[in-house]
């Protein structure tokens, strides 16, 4: 269901946080994320090649992968969390293979099944789309696209063009959890993307501290935490929800401060 | 230009680089403006003469083709000896021959498709060049056009394959190298692609990533077909020149797939010409292997679609071959469409069947070829027998077996 997005980048500046499902405690962790304030939860799916992630994340792919972790768990992860937290959307994030194994009529009924609000695949660009997309959209959830540094306005409308949910800016041409983007170009991408779509604009990749989260807030919609709070997962392990709770609450105060400047 | 009949085999991929239900451009958003870029690149260089000329030109004096077309006489005596009458009595035992781009500079096949995208690379003005290697084999060739052409290379190898490739590693630093130990996921070929990728992806603006095979996202395999298309090429017009027709059967060994296609395309529309390539079947299919088509399912890995080594959740699996460079638990996905469309045979053979056959082309012809062709020449020994003793098989003896002999002492017993 889409509606449960559309409601959490309603109220002003969104904090969206990522976890690697199945690494450490999951459900322990996400009832931390939500306890400190995240208004969106992507839920990694764990890959054995995840290239589009820097070693914080893919050390997370590795640890999930050797603790076991099958693609029913994820599904059953999700349930278990729609159940617990009815308002709060969940977006399930990774790698085309693991999506399209079964068929992605299958994966999008599962998703369905399992409260899922949106997916992002990362390696399923718009001109590969009838691989995933078509089912996705007919189960009723939002395939949220990717747009880089490297998109450029020629480019642009072939993202929006079927994507829903939000728009996810990678704010760097990289791997997660490596280089931050400069202010600048954030808010110059960001505004560029906002003449081009209605919805939501979250920025990502890179974004660790609540000081960058809080300047990132004044300009976008959302603002997406993963490599940080997954460290914490591989720190502390299943002592990890407490320090997620305090890291999201600290994140989430300062993107929801943003709300009231920017009311 | 020629122009391929409409129903040939040769006129794939469609514009959206699929091969049938297979290839595509299946990679993050980052690298997609520059994956169409080098499309449109390398559309003009398909048409632009000069580019041509000097793709040949290099492969004339630099690398030194045209490689022989060889017959071999005492191979082909061999196995005749085992060979059973055929139905009518007659006498079986086919005549071997032998692609031998062994000999090109570097020493192997390689070296083909590194020329053609260096000089892509040039054209598109970049000043940095990557890439991924497993045996060293295609980071050699690669090193070794970043060298001839003066650009800084950097050599992603999984720290596995550094340990048992120590010469090659060698031969990179001396080429002016930077060769990149991968330690993530497995710590082989497809780690090396992987960490590849992600350079690829945080320093697109100035970088040419060169993949060693027909694979990765569209238009790689296309591209990669067509640079290597010059063995199908020689050697079609060698044979009939020589003998004055056809070989009968193509045998090649399968990595991802660039020699076996480069051999195969050229003749894919002569309906006489069988062909087989020959994945490889490591300690045995039931087993450890590297046999995607044998024993794989359609996937998505690496920038396309394709048959992958899977488990139920499509994680991807460890290949195993006592041959690095074959060690993939992928394929190109022109030959995941010509095994599906029927037109090319595909079999395996198991690390001691090569060995067998690498033993065998060393003492009957005095060619030490590298494990990657042991693997055809393996296939070679079992179908030459059951063809009539006027059939052509040609096989492709697409690399030198220098680089393999530490691995292959081991596997006989040897220390050296
Ligand atoms: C000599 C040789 N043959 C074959 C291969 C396998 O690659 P492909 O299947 O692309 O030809 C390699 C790869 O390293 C190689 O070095």
């Amino acid at each position: 269901m889409t509606d449960r997005l559309s409601s959490a980048f309603a109220k002003g500046p969104a904090l969206v946080t990522f976890i690697t499902a199945g690494d450490g405690p999951t459900p322990a962790i996400l009832d931390a994320l939500v306890a400190g304030g995240a208004d969106v939860i992507e839920l990694g799916m764990p890959f054995t090649d995840p290239m589009a992630d820097g070693p914080a994340i893919q050390a997370a792919n590795l640890r999930s992968l050797g603790a076991g972790t099958r693609t029913a768990d994820i599904f059953k992860i999700a349930k278990d969390f729609r159940a617990k937290h009815p308002t709060v959307p969940v977006v399930l994030m990774g790698y085309a293979n693991p999506m399209v194994t079964r068929g992605a009529e299958w994966f999008a009924k599962a998703a369905a099944d399992a409260g899922v609000d949106g997916v992002i695949c990362v390696d399923i660009p718009p001109e590969e789309d009838d691989a995933l997309g078509p089912q996705l959209r007919a189960a009723g959830i939002a395939p949220i696209r990717l747009a880089t540094p490297t998109t450029d306005a020629a480019r642009l409308p072939a993202v929006l063009d079927g994507s829903a949910g939000f728009l996810y800016y990678v704010s760097v041409a990289g791997i997660t959890g490596l280089q931050q983007a400069a202010q600048a170009s954030i808010e110059e991408a960001v505004a560029r993307l906002k003449a081009a779509t209605d919805l939501p604009v979250a920025v990502g990749f890179g974004v660790r501290t609540p000081e960058q989260a809080a300047a990132i807030a004044r300009v976008a919609d959302g603002v997406v935490v993963g490599s940080a709070l997954v460290e914490l997962v591989a720190k502390y392990g299943e002592q990890a929800p407490k320090y997620v709770q305090e890291l999201t609450a600290a994140l989430a105060g300062a993107v929801h401060s943003a709300r009231k400047v920017s009311a | 230009m020629t122009i391929e009949p409409r129903n040939s085999f040769r006129n794939t991929p469609d514009d959206r680089g699929h091969f049938g239900q297979f290839g595509g451009r299946f990679v993050a958003e980052t690298l997609m403006p520059l994956v169409l870029e080098l499309e449109r690149e390398y559309r003009k260089a398909k048409q632009d003469p000069a580019f041509a000329a000097e793709f040949d030109d290099l492969l004339e004096h630099y690398v030194g083709r045209p490689s022989p077309l060889y017959y071999a006489p005492r191979i082909t005596e061999e196995l005749r000896k085992g060979a059973k009458p055929g139905p009518n009595g007659q006498k079986m035992g086919a005549q071997v021959w032998f692609k031998r781009d062994e000999l090109n500079h570097t020493g192997a096949h390689k070296i083909n498709n590194c020329i053609g995208q260096i000089l892509l690379a040039i054209r598109m003005g970049k000043t940095r060049i990557i890439a991924e290697t497993g045996a060293g084999q295609h980071g050699v060739a690669t090193a070794t056009v970043c060298a001839r052409f003066g650009l800084p290379c950097v050599i992603y190898m999984g720290a596995k394959d550094v340990e048992r490739q120590q010469p090659n590693v060698f031969r990179m630093r001396l080429l002016g190298a930077e060769v990149v130990p991968v330690t993530s996921g497995a710590n082989t070929l497809k780690d090396a692609m992987n960490e590849a990728l992600r350079d690829w992806v945080a320093n697109v603006h100035d970088t040419f990533y060169i993949i060693g095979t027909a694979a990765g996202p569209h238009p790689y395999p296309e591209l990669v077909r067509d640079f290597q298309s010059v063995i199908g090429k020689e050697a079609r017009a060698q044979m009939l020149a020589r003998t004055g027709r056809l070989p009968d059967l193509l045998v090649a060994a399968i990595g991802g797939g660039s020699n076996a296609i480069g051999l195969f395309h050229p003749f894919l529309d002569d309906t006489s010409v069988k062909m087989l390539g020959v994945e490889a079947a490591g300690h045995g299919l039931d087993k450890e292997h590297a046999a995607s088509l044998a024993g794989g399912r359609p996937g998505i890995l690496h920038g396309n679609k394709t048959f992958l080594l899977q488990d139920e959740d499509g994680q991807i699996a460890e290949a195993h071959s006592i041959s690095a460079g074959l060690d993939y638990p992928g394929i190109g996905p022109e030959h995941a469409w010509l095994k599906e469309i029927g037109r090319v045979d595909y079999t395996s053979v198991t690390d001691t069947e090569a060995l067998e056959g690498f033993q065998l082309l060393c003492r009957t012809e005095g060619i030490i070829p590298a494990l990657e062709p042991s693997h055809a020449i393996a296939a070679v020994v079992k179908v030459a027998p059951t063809m009539p003793e006027d059939a052509i098989v040609l096989a492709n003896l697409c690399g030198r077996g220098d680089k393999d002999i530490f691995t292959v002492a081991e596997a006989l017993g040897t220390k050296l």
